[in-house]
């Protein structure tokens, strides 16, 4: 089938995601992802290779403004709604393998 | 078409709020009963706002009393699709990954509504980050239709679409990004907008696919949609995709006509849709003709590449908007030994089998190798889908197609196909690629008595002529497929 998936990659694609997939949701998203896939395999055929890509359905400007300060989000209210805080910032785990 | 019209309800409802012959806090607490009596059995809303919506309401005939003009809505109920930002109450957009998350700040729409008298009441069922399309990816479970309490009110604005259908409220939010406003709107048999692209501030709307969401309005009827379409348009500096214009005036050339007007029926779309989907329009047409337009056939098989160009697209963009959940700054965290794990499995347990599908999707299409066969391809096709269209506007002023491909459908019929469900956004898809606006209006019913929409397609910011051949195809539809009808009505009958 053109365009299939293996669980292989489908697994190689979970990490790139950063989701954790049980090895169930491994097999099921290779025969649902191959399918859909398969479905757009057709526009692979078209030849419109002169055709330039539209990324945006507006002519995209720069917008600037003017360089004033404005007041910002409250860093207090911002931080209540994240699950670990301390200090004034967002807590992470452990990055490089340093003491916690 | 006034705002005396008995058809109207939001338009009656402020002008009688305004001159003080009803109180909004009257109006807000109808709203408030209506949904306490239906939302057990219909699941639109995740939150009520009955406290704030109760204060608002007061405000509201407080600057009445006082001699001032609260505004277009004033005392209007007004449902929010739950992935609009609301500052201190909780926005999940019905994923485990947001549950509890409260935004610091409130999205321009709400403002705008609040500014213009509105009383939001509620944050509505949606399926999981608006990625759906029959509001069963929801993790707080599933809406249902108000004309059929066992079929899917559409989605993804299932929430918004019910509770408009169901006449709990008159007005309601929500946002398009493949269809997500208007084939809810046909499958409950009420109004459903998406404007142009850029003419709705998109501050605030949990981003799904930034190319291609755009916020819109749903009502009972084409003038309450015009109302809450002007009250929410209109530049806004903090969405640098916002057009710099004033807000379109649609509410006051509503009943101009259609006189001179060409219509192009889209061929292509007839033989995807149902007996009763497709024959709608054709009659559609029929009414239009009969008020004076002139009508042709058009074909456009162009946009039948549309969806699988959405497919390529909507997920790239999806996986790169949704990365920002990684557990350190909104709601869950899933703890592990190191930062990625607790990334990986904060995603895993937060994100439901629908939005894991997308993500996936997504990332192996912008991945190393595949870029330029899949996003790149699927870039090409959205040119060669605007091409057609602007080839198809120089015949015609406004184009008719289905909105759905069949009626609503029952709960679970295609939840386990991916596939299936996606195809339910055939017809609507090709709007969202090329920006422009579109929108559904109820026109008969159709299998099994259940409501059928017809869709009209207008080019970049028409949609005064949109709005306009809306409500001379309201005049012609059949009474009988418009809401409100009565949640526990068995199917077809109307409350």
């Amino acid at each position: 089938m053109a365009g299939a998936l293996s669980p292989e990659e489908v697994a190689h694609v979970a990490h790139l995601a950063r989701l954790e997939l049980t090895g169930d949701e491994v097999d099921h998203f290779a025969v649902q992802l191959s399918a859909v896939l398969e479905h757009v395999e057709s526009l692979r055929r078209l030849d419109i290779a002169t055709v330039p890509p539209t990324s945006h359905a507006l002519e995209l400007v720069n917008v600037l403004r003017e360089d004033v300060v404005r007041p910002g989000l409250d860093r207090e209210e911002v931080l209540a709604g994240a699950p670990s805080a301390e200090a004034g910032r967002f807590r992470v785990p452990p990055i490089l393998g340093e003491a916690p | 078409m006034s705002a005396a019209d008995g058809n109207s309800p939001a338009l009656a409802l402020s002008a009688r709020v305004r001159t003080g012959e009803l109180s909004a806090r009257r109006a807000a607490e109808e709203a408030l009963q209506a949904i306490a009596a239906s939302d057990p059995l219909l699941h639109c809303f995740n939150a009520v706002m009955a406290d704030a919506a109760l204060a608002a309401a007061d405000a509201v005939d407080r600057r009445v009393a006082a001699g001032e003009d609260p505004g277009p809505l004033a005392g209007v109920p007004v449902a929010l699709k739950d992935n609009l930002c609301t500052r201190g109450v909780p926005t999940t957009c019905s994923s485990r990954i947001l549950e509890g998350w409260r935004p610091p700040y409130d999205a321009t729409v709400v403002s705008r509504i609040a500014a213009a008298g509105g009383i939001a009441v509620g944050k509505t069922n949606l399926d999981e980050f608006a990625m759906g399309s029959s509001t069963e990816n929801s993790a707080f479970g599933p809406t249902r239709n108000p004309w059929d309490l066992d079929r899917v009110p559409g989605g993804s604005s299932g929430g918004s679409a019910a509770a408009v259908a169901a006449g709990l409220v008159p007005l309601a939010l929500g946002s398009d990004t493949g269809g997500s406003i208007r084939q809810p709107a046909a499958l409950c048999g009420v109004v459903g907008v998406k404007p142009t692209y850029g003419l709705v501030s998109r501050y605030g709307l949990v981003a799904f696919a930034s190319s291609l969401d755009q916020i819109g309005p749903f009502a009972t009827n084409v003038g309450d949609a015009a109302l809450l379409l002007e009250a929410i348009a209109g530049h806004d500096p903090a969405d640098s995709t916002s057009i710099p214009l004033d807000p379109p005036r649609l509410v006051a050339s509503l009943d101009h006509g259609v006189e001179g007007l060409r219509v192009g029926v889209i061929a292509d779309f007839l033989t995807d849709a149902s007996p009763s989907c497709a024959d709608a329009v054709r009659r559609a047409a029929e009414a239009l003709e009969s008020a004076g337009a002139s009508i042709g056939e058009v074909a456009i098989p162009e946009l039948l590449h549309g969806l699988s160009a959405y497919y390529l697209i909507a997920p790239a963009e999806a996986s790169s908007n949704l990365a920002r959940y990684d557990g350190v700054r909104y709601g869950l965290r899933v703890d592990g030994p190191d930062v990625e794990a607790m990334n990986a499995r904060t995603r895993a347990a937060g994100f439901g089998a629908e939005v894991k599908r997308r993500i996936m999707l997504g990332t192996y299409v912008l991945s190393a190798g595949y870029y330029e066969a899949y996003y790149g391809q699927a870039q090409r096709v959205r040119t060669v889908i605007v091409r057609a269209f602007a080839t198809a506007y120089e015949r015609f002023d406004v184009l008719l197609a289905p909105t759905s491909p069949s009626v609503a459908f029952h709960l679970g019929d295609k939840t386990g196909d991916p596939l299936q469900m996606y195809l339910s956004d055939l017809f609507t898809i090709p709007s969202n690629l090329a920006g422009h606006p579109a929108m559904s209006v109820p026109f008969a019913l159709g299998e099994e008595a259940m409501p059928v929409g017809v869709q009209v397609l207008a080019p970049a910011l028409a949609e005064e002529t949109m709005f306009r051949t809306a409500a001379v195809l309201e005049a012609a539809a059949d009474e009988r497929a418009r809401g409100p009808v009565r949640p526990a009505a068995p199917s077809g009958a109307r409350g």
